[in-house]
């Protein structure tokens, strides 16, 4: 027992200091220095309010809320970007046609896509889910396209040769697996600019719950103290999606790249 | 039967400007069924743009490849190829990898892995079955593309320096193990090499080519009973004679 938590202080004692002097900096700057809540809530209070919303229930609305509104946004971009993003890496005249018109849309930042999905959508979670998608897909479709384009002419070559010799069964067997940490790192990063979307599209209203709303809201109100835990909130759950994605990943589908030097 | 008959072969390669540089010029060769022929020659002199059309993955600017009276124009399993980079499919295990051919074939699963397993012990590899590529030593890597190659049972085994980039005593290995292999299994083998070892200690005929363009220049009949001395008077006299035939092809 006592050599469990020995070896535990040993491997994450330095990262657990690090996190509890900021916590107690941070109280003491609030409660000593600043002394007013609006512009920092303390530690202290912000637990206080994270316990009201546990309470009430509301925060489990918003999470679930916002989870909707991200789901249907990456499902989106996923099964619409990998195909693409297949079709243009494995046919050079599919590339020619679509690479112009995602250069053009690309660069426009999601966000300003928010009055069309309203005009659209109207005030659902569709048009938020719209506004992540918008902003998840790109990554996905370049990332793929990019995988695709890096699959080695010799593994193409060997499949040939063992009778693998259609299109269909080449992408199936051979580029598919070969570009899947590439695609992957797309679904990853499609993750991350589909979360900060997520935030802006409830912000402007698109819903009227959801932790992006919610930050809003509070704001209206004045209490900052909310604005921190659904803030605190969107840190934590983005954190744990990405760690449960990559886990899966590196568990079962990558598992022949260890060794790899990435 | 499986007789290979090259006839009039040339491939001619065209590179950004438009100059053409000519391959493979004019090749004739017949190789018989179960015979195991050895390709020798300088750098650039077409032995593999020769195998690579033998296989299917690159198509002659004129002439034909016929094996059984059938013109060779795309890849099939019929001629399994071994390349010098490890192809393997990283993301397949050992065994799947072998399986891969079978399955292409239409084998099902179970089936495929039962043929597998089969090859994977004729390599003697039988506990490494459910390891990933990147947990092979090289030697072992092309010992699994061996027998990846082998499960589809082709007529053909086509090799492009399977060894070459294999130390020394890995490759003597591979090569006596090789040689079993083909006595065991009766395909005919092509193996392309720039190894004069190699060749003299594996080949029924060394097929040695000149370069630019890429000719025939010699068909050695290597008429030494197997298992081969390496150090023999006879090999080193045939090593001689093939040492001084691509000398003199050099210097030109």
């Amino acid at each position: 027992m006592y050599n469990r938590i020995k070896d535990a202080v040993r491997k994450k004692g330095l990262e657990a200091l690090s996190l509890l002097a900021i916590v107690v900096l941070w109280q003491l700057v609030a409660d000593l220095i600043i002394k007013n809540k609006l512009f920092l809530p303390s530690f202290v209070d912000v637990v206080l309010s994270f316990s009201k919303v546990v309470k009430s229930g509301a925060i489990f609305t918003d999470i679930s809320v916002s989870l909707l509104h991200f789901g249907i946004g990456l499902f989106l971009a996923f099964i619409i970007g990998i195909p693409i993003g297949i079709a243009m890496g494995w046919f050079k005249t599919v590339n020619r046609i679509f690479d112009p018109i995602i250069e053009i849309i690309r660069p426009i930042p999601p966000l300003a896509w928010i009055p069309f999905a309203i005009v659209w959508f109207g005030l659902t979670h569709q048009s938020a889910g719209f506004v992540v998608f918008v902003g998840a897909v790109f990554p996905v479709i370049i990332n793929t396209y990019a995988g695709f384009k890096s699959v080695s002419i010799i593994y193409v070559e060997a499949a040939k040769v063992l009778g693998c010799t259609s299109d269909r069964a080449l992408i199936r067997y051979v580029a598919l697996p070969s570009a899947l940490p590439s695609i992957a790192a797309g679904m990853r990063i499609a993750m991350g600019v589909g979360w900060m979307c997520l935030v802006a599209a409830e912000m402007f209203g698109v819903s009227t719950n959801g932790l992006g709303y919610k930050i809003w809201w509070h704001y209206y109100l004045h209490q900052m103290d909310f604005v921190l835990v659904y803030m605190l909130l969107l840190g934590f759950i983005g954190f744990l999606i990405d760690r449960a994605f990559r886990h899966y990943l590196d568990d079962r589908l990558l598992k022949w790249r260890t060794g790899v030097v990435m | 039967m499986s007789r290979l008959t090259v006839t009039n072969v040339s491939r001619t390669f065209k590179n950004e400007n438009g100059a053409p540089t000519s391959a493979l010029d004019n090749i004739n060769l017949e190789i018989k069924d179960k015979e195991f022929v050895c390709f020798i020659g300088p750098s650039g002199c077409g032995k593999t743009t020769l195998l690579r059309i033998i296989a299917g993955l690159d198509t002659p600017t004129s002439g034909d490849i016929l094996l059984d009276g059938t013109k060779i124009t795309v890849p099939d399993a019929k001629r399994g190829m071994v390349f010098q980079e490890y192809s393997l499919f990283p993301w397949r295990t050992v065994i799947e990898n072998i399986a891969f051919g079978p399955k292409m074939q239409g084998t099902k699963k179970e089936k495929s892995l039962k043929i597998a397993e089969k090859y994977l012990e004729l390599v003697g590899l039988g506990q490494f079955k459910n390891s990933y590529p990147y947990e092979l030593s090289g030697g072992m890597r092309q010992r699994v593309a061996i027998a990846r190659a082998l499960a589809t049972q082709p007529q053909v085994l086509l090799m492009d320096e399977p060894f070459g980039a294999l130390d020394a005593q890995t490759r003597n290995t591979l090569q006596h193990e090789l040689l079993e292999i083909w006595e065991k299994k009766n395909v005919t083998i092509l193996f392309v090499t720039h190894s004069m070892d190699e060749a003299v200690f594996l080949a029924d005929r060394i097929v040695v080519m000149s370069a630019r363009p890429g000719k025939i220049k010699d068909i050695i009949d290597v008429n030494l009973p197997r298992p081969r001395d390496r150090t023999a008077p006879e090999s080193n006299t045939l090593r001689n004679n093939v040492l001084k035939l691509l000398a003199r092809e050099r210097e030109k």
